[in-house]
C-alpha cells in the first residue's frame, strides 16, 4: 500500500459516509444505485475469498483451502465470532502445511 | 438502557478485529504508520482488509483501491439511514459524526426507538469502536512485525477466512447468495487470465446476478433488502 493509495481510500470512504449522512442517496439518480451497492459486499467478499484462497496469480490448491473450508464450516454451523474463524483457519492451514 | 453497555462490548469486540487487521497489515509489509493511518482515516474494516490483502499479493493500486472503495460504498447507505437521526448536528460535529458512520454504529443507532437514545447509542458505539479499533490495530502491528514466518502460522489463510466471516450475513437472502456465487465464479475465471488483484474488479459484476434475482422476486423483496447493517 502506497501513501497515495491510503489517502485516496480514506478520502473515498469518508465521502461515501458524508454523502449518505447529507441525504444525497435520496436524489432520484442515486436510488437505483442503492440496490447495487447493497449487493456489492456479497460479490466482492466472495471474489476476495476465491482469489486469496486459490490465487493470486493462477489457481493453486494448497493448505490455504483446507483452512478456509474449516473457517467456512465454523461460520456456517456455529455462527462463530470473526476472530475464532480467523484463528482456526490459520491453525488448520499451518497444520496441513506442516504435515504435507 | 442497554445501549451503553452494548456499544462498549461491541467496541471491545472490534478491538480484537482491529488487532487481526494489524497483524495482517504487518505481514503484508505495512509500516505501523501506514496501518494506523488506515485505521484512523479509512476506518471501515472490510475495505481496509480488502485493500491490504490485494496489495499484499502484488495487485495494482487500481485493483486494491477499486475493491476497497466499492466495499466502502455501503457506508453511504448507512449514512442515509442515519441522516434523519443525526440531522440536528451542525458543522463541525457533523463532519466528525460522518467518520463514525459504519456497520456497528448504524446497527446500534437504528435499534433504539427513542431518537435521543439513538443518538447516544451512535456516539457511545462510535467512540468505543474507534478507540478499540485503533488500539487493536497498533497492538496487532507490533505483534505482526515480530512474526518470523507468517505462512508457517497459516496467516495467509487468515485473510480469506476473515472474508468468509464477513460474507456470512450477506448470504441470508437470495439476491445476496446469487451475487456471492456469481462474484466467486467470476473471480475464479479471472484468476488465470487477469493480472493479480484484477479478478476482484471482475467479481464486482456478480451484483448483476443479485439484481437479476431481486427483479424476479416480488416487489416487496426489494424493500425488505434495504438497511440491514452487517458486522463490519
Amino acid at each position: 500500500m502506497t501513501w497515495t493509495s491510503i489517502i485516496v481510500l480514506a478520502a473515498g470512504a469518508y465521502l461515501f459516509k458524508l454523502a449518505g449522512l447529507e441525504g444525497l442517496g435520496r436524489l432520484p439518480v442515486a436510488t437505483r444505485w442503492v440496490r447495487v451497492i447493497e449487493l456489492l459486499p456479497a460479490a466482492l467478499l466472495a471474489g476476495l475469498i476465491v482469489t486469496q484462497t486459490v490465487g493470486p496469480h493462477d489457481v493453486v490448491v494448497d493448505a490455504r483451502l483446507a483452512g478456509v473450508i474449516a473457517g467456512a464450516l465454523l461460520t456456517a454451523t456455529r455462527r462463530a465470532p470473526f476472530i475464532a474463524v480467523v484463528v482456526v483457519s490459520a491453525l488448520v492451514t499451518a497444520v496441513v502445511r506442516a504435515v504435507s | 438502557m442497554n445501549y451503553r453497555r452494548d456499544g462498549i462490548v461491541l467496541g471491545l469486540a472490534t478491538g480484537v478485529f482491529g488487532a487481526a487487521f494489524g497483524v495482517l497489515a504487518a505481514t503484508a509489509q505495512l509500516s505501523l504508520a501506514k496501518a494506523m493511518a488506515m485505521s484512523l482515516f479509512v476506518f471501515t474494516g472490510a475495505s481496509q482488509f480488502a485493500a491490504v490483502s490485494v496489495a499484499a499479493v502484488g495487485g495494482s493500486p487500481v485493483s486494491a483501491l477499486g475493491g476497497a472503495l466499492l466495499l466502502a460504498a455501503r457506508n453511504g447507505i448507512y449514512g442515509l439511514a442515519l441522516s434523519d437521526r443525526l440531522r440536528r448536528y451542525r458543522w463541525p460535529l457533523r463532519l466528525v459524526a460522518a467518520q463514525l458512520v459504519i456497520d456497528e454504529t448504524t446497527a446500534m443507532a437504528v435499534a433504539q426507538h427513542d431518537p435521543d437514545d439513538s443518538r447516544r447509542a451512535f456516539w457511545v458505539t462510535g467512540v468505543a469502536v474507534f478507540l478499540c479499533w485503533n488500539v487493536g490495530t497498533a497492538a496487532g502491528v507490533m505483534v505482526g512485525t515480530h512474526l518470523a514466518d507468517p505462512s508457517a502460522l497459516g496467516l495467509d489463510a487468515a485473510f480469506p477466512a476473515g472474508f468468509v466471516a464477513l460474507l456470512a450475513p450477506h448470504l441470508r437472502r437470495a439476491p445476496g447468495r446469487a451475487a456471492a456465487a456469481a462474484g466467486g465464479i467470476l473471480a475464479l475465471c479471472g484468476l488465470p487470465l487477469l493480472p493479480s488483484g484484477a479478478p476482484i474488479l471482475l467479481a464486482a459484476l456478480g451484483v448483476l446476478a443479485g439484481v437479476g434475482v431481486m427483479r424476479r422476486g416480488s416487489g416487496s423483496a426489494t424493500t425488505e433488502m434495504s438497511m440491514e447493517p452487517q458486522s463490519s
